[in-house]
């Protein structure tokens, strides 16, 4: 069998922490999740990965699932490694700019919003503090939008180079349904580095308020290996999660 | 030494309309709802609420009790996950708020619990926090230079609390505490950071019992930080505390109750406006029902 959308995006997200060592991964989502995972036990031994809760796990376990444990992660203590910055977080946004400004705060007006989300968690610290990178499932023009209304994470233009208090801003990647991109377009503007099997530049161009650099020249992304399919089918999403966040 | 055991109502008779409270726990996760709906009974009023928000919150909102929010964020921590009643508040406009990054929560409750004016953090710069704040959150020059130059960083003010309200897990007669869960949240600070504070709990023991029971790592409170102690068994239903887990069902009931007002005026005779015991009758009746 073929890979689908959402195994394409799982090592995606995987390739994410390429080259990563010993932090603490922080993916946001189940697609995101199994990706940490699967670089965990294929070419990035050393990740830290937590139960989203409180604990580190020794063993990486499927989603949803349990494993031994390897130590203690409270809240309080996510701060620490925040600001350490020893950490990677993969977010998902409501609303992501040509400069990476995120919200997943509200829409409309702060103090009178017209829908409220989760008001912006720590997403401000995130950005400003260690490596971020986000996973958009559903890439359209509403989310890769113009402006966002809240600026819950940061993005190229907020930065003030005579500060060094932003020194340590730095936003990966952002991995869609459709592609994979980063920031290394003109003024650190958004661009394709690849788009999945089957998508088109004009596709995502549709699927894009803003023009996206290098969208002609992206090349495909890279299909699962077979052990990285077996590792995701077999051990790490048997259930077939990763399919209700990324539809075929 | 001093018997502090109180019940929830005397808790709530020492809170003023206009106070500004800090409210433990994080999210749906051990908060103290039976205090919460102790203050829905009561006529206190004109809260400012420092929160890692939950239903703690959007209970609060439901009575309109809220005047000023500041809060690194609103979430019921599973689906829908966005608490209804404080998105009715938020876009109705009735509540400023002082929205933040979480680590900032933690640093203001820090600053508060050292008796100092501020704390800096790197969080928050470049975003909206700042916008949120409307001039109320400042910055700070290093004096010392960083690479040459000067690192300009957010001053969290410190979050002083006038009151703080906890749920832990076990607690004795004289304020001493412990969690028994896998996560503290930031119920020290918020202790630290209040003129008064309140714990519930779902058991109270003596000092022995207490001590032997948990490891001495998860006794989080001691007798300095406490002014009252309330048994609450079940006080923080529906979310979860160290012994019992989130009451899914009934927080999927109470964020459909919140959809019209006929079904919130059922919602609130059946569960709120009774006393304590007759709310955990009521959730024990709907567990009953909804088998």
């Amino acid at each position: 069998m073929s890979p689908t959308r959402a195994e394409v995006c799982v090592v995606a997200a995987a390739e994410i922490f390429r080259g990563a060592g010993e932090i603490m991964a922080s993916p946001m989502s189940t697609v995101t999740t199994i990706g940490a995972r699967l670089a965990r036990l294929t070419f990035e031994p050393d990740l830290l990965l937590s139960d989203g809760e409180a604990l580190f796990f020794a063993d990486v376990p499927a989603i949803g699932s349990g494993a031994p444990i390897e130590g203690w992660i409270p809240f309080s203590k996510v701060f620490d490694v925040v600001a350490s910055g020893r950490r990677h977080v993969v977010m998902g946004a409501n609303q992501l700019d040509r400069f990476g400004n995120q919200n997943l705060s509200a829409f409309g007006p702060l103090q009178h919003p017209k829908r409220q989300m989760f008001g912006v968690r720590g997403a401000p610290g995130n950005t400003i503090n260690h490596a971020t990178s986000y996973f958009v499932p559903n890439h359209s023009p509403r989310v890769f939008c113009d402006t966002v209304d809240v600026v819950s994470g940061i993005g190229y233009d907020k930065v003030d180079a005579t500060n060094p208090a932003y020194r340590f801003h730095h936003l990966h990647r952002v991995v869609s349904n459709l592609g994979v991109f980063d920031f290394g377009g003109p003024e650190s503007t958004m661009r394709a580095l690849s788009l999945h099997p089957g998508v088109s530049a004009d596709e995502v161009a549709e699927q894009t308020s803003f023009e996206v650099a290098g969208l002609t020249e992206a090349g495909e992304t890279r299909l699962p290996t077979d052990e990285e399919l077996r590792l995701i089918r077999d051990v790490l999403d048997p259930k077939g999660f990763r399919d209700k966040e990324v539809r075929a | 030494m001093r018997d502090k055991t109180m019940t929830l109502d005397e808790v709530v008779g020492e809170l003023r309309s206009g106070m500004t409270i800090g409210i433990g726990g994080w999210g749906s996760r051990r908060k103290p709802m039976a205090l919460v709906r102790a203050l829905l009974r009561s006529d206190v009023t004109d809260l400012t609420v420092v929160t890692y928000g939950g239903p703690d919150l959007g209970l609060l909102c439901s009575a309109g009790k809220v005047r000023k929010a500041y809060y690194g964020f609103v979430s019921l921590d599973s689906a829908p996950f966005y608490d209804p009643w404080f998105a009715q508040a938020r876009t109705s406009g009735q509540l400023v708020v002082r929205e933040m990054d979480e680590g900032m929560v933690k640093c203001g409750l820090q600053a508060a619990a050292a008796r100092l004016p501020f704390l800096p953090i790197r969080a928050g710069l470049g975003s909206s926090v700042v916008d949120f704040w409307e001039g109320e959150l400042k910055t700070v020059d290093s004096p010392y230079p960083t690479d040459g130059q000067t690192e300009t960083l957010i001053a969290m003010p410190a979050l002083q609390l006038d009151a703080a309200l906890v749920h832990l897990d076990l607690a004795d007669r004289h304020g001493n505490a412990a969690y028994t869960g896998v996560d503290p949240y930031f119920d020290d600070l918020y202790c630290l950071a209040a003129e008064r504070r309140y714990v519930s709990v779902d058991r109270v023991v003596d000092t022995e019992e207490l001590v032997k029971t948990v490891p001495r790592q998860a006794l989080l409170l001691n007798r300095m930080m406490i002014d009252g102690v309330v048994e609450a068994p079940g006080g923080a239903h529906f979310t979860f505390a160290g012994e019992y887990g989130r009451d899914e069902r009934f927080q999927k009931h109470y964020v459909a109750a919140a959809q019209s007002a006929e079904s919130w005026t059922e919602f609130k005779a059946r569960y709120l406006d009774v006393s304590e015991s007759e709310y955990q009758a009521a959730v024990a009746a709907f567990a009953e029902e909804s088998r």
